[in-house]
């Protein structure tokens, strides 16, 4: 079961899988942008622009 | 048993790992995702245990905002995994060698400049090619091979133009002569739990997973178990990735990772790193 959300910056369908995370990241098929999934309180599913790489991201 | 929590700040391949690993292990494990929270800092620590529990596995992908926050929450006696220390040690390579080369564990030549008039220095005692690294940085990110003084030059030169305070130390290590590949070994507490050869991509000498290095099983020997574990207890222990090189003298390690991704050790191997780094955590919360 997956769940489709429009894309804020082109409109484009973002599908979203059922088993999602706060906090994952999925990417718009059609213009590449990468977002944050947050999942709601009242269990609604919001998209924000995903953090952008740090110097000090890794490992 | 205390309860266990896992501070990120993105939800990698390895978090979903640990927490499907949690649900198969019947371990509530508390999510806290580290963007939204602030902590008071004059907070009784029994209200922080509300949020964080009192074992916590923190797994920020952000080195400094983990660290930080290991800070406050140990400050308050919760029980972070890593600790402070060993994360405040693995997320500098110069105090990582430091320690390394205090506890008698092999590592490449290793020297350290603090201005470009030093570096030119040290580079000339050096000779090419040189390997020069950001003392804070991961996946190979501003790993330069300096093969000659011209390069140098334009490296040192855009480092000097950043303005970035962490880029005027200028780390540099002798080029081992190995095969195309080097050593990562997971060790958690004090078990040796799986190795990889990493094999560096075509067109790239790094071996870094998120550079496109594949990662092969390699066979836990008792040099591999021997470094590794001497590595691990040199920076404080944990949950570990310890990388090493092999010389024509032996394994040389040249990093030891405490916020380690396991994907491509998993993917190798096969061994259940998430579920082994969960038993850990359960461990520590039933001391």
């Amino acid at each position: 079961m997956t769940l489709n959300v429009k894309c804020p910056e082109c409109d484009g369908e973002i599908e979203i899988p059922s088993d999602v995370i706060s906090g994952e990241i999925v990417s718009c098929p059609d213009c590449g942008m990468d977002y944050e999934v947050v999942l709601t309180e009242d269990g609604g599913i919001e998209l924000k622009p995903a953090e952008i790489e740090g110097e000090d991201w890794g490992e | 048993m205390k309860e266990i929590s896992l501070v990120y700040d993105r939800i990698r391949w390895e978090e979903k790992a640990l927490i499907k690993a949690a649900r198969n292990e019947n371990v509530d494990l508390k999510l806290v995702d580290s963007k939204g929270v602030y902590i008071d800092t004059l907070k009784e620590p029994s209200k922080l245990k509300v949020d964080f529990g009192e074992v916590v596995i923190q797994r920020c992908i952000s080195y400094f905002r983990g660290l930080h926050i290991t800070a406050t929450l140990e400050s308050k006696g919760l029980y972070v995994i890593n600790p402070f220390d060993v994360s405040l040690v693995c997320g500098n390579k110069l105090f990582t060698t430091l320690a390394l080369v205090k506890a008698g564990v092999p590592v490449p030549k290793t020297l350290i400049a603090f201005t470009d008039e030093g570096a030119f220095k040290a580079l000339k005692e050096l000779g090419y090619p040189a390997v020069m690294k950001p003392v804070v940085g991961s996946w190979g990110r501003l790993v330069a091979l300096v093969k000659d003084d011209d390069s140098a030059r334009a490296l040192i030169e855009s480092r000097k133009e950043t303005r970035n305070a962490l880029l005027q130390i200028y780390y540099f290590q002798e080029y081992v002569e190995r095969p195309p590949r080097d050593i990562r070994i997971l060790t958690i507490g004090d078990e040796v739990v799986a190795a990889s050869y990493r094999y560096s991509p075509s067109g790239d000498w790094r071996t870094n997973v998120a550079r496109g290095g594949v990662s092969k099983p390699c066979p836990l020997t008792e040099e591999v178990r021997e470094t590794a574990l001497k590595a691990s207890e040199a920076v404080g222990g944990g949950v570990l990735a310890v990388d090493c090189m092999e010389s024509p003298y032996g394994l040389l390690v040249h990093e030891v990772n405490s916020t380690v991704e396991f994907r491509g050790l998993y993917s190798a191997t096969g061994v259940d790193i998430a579920r082994r780094i969960i038993s850990y955590a359960v461990e520590v919360a039933r001391r």
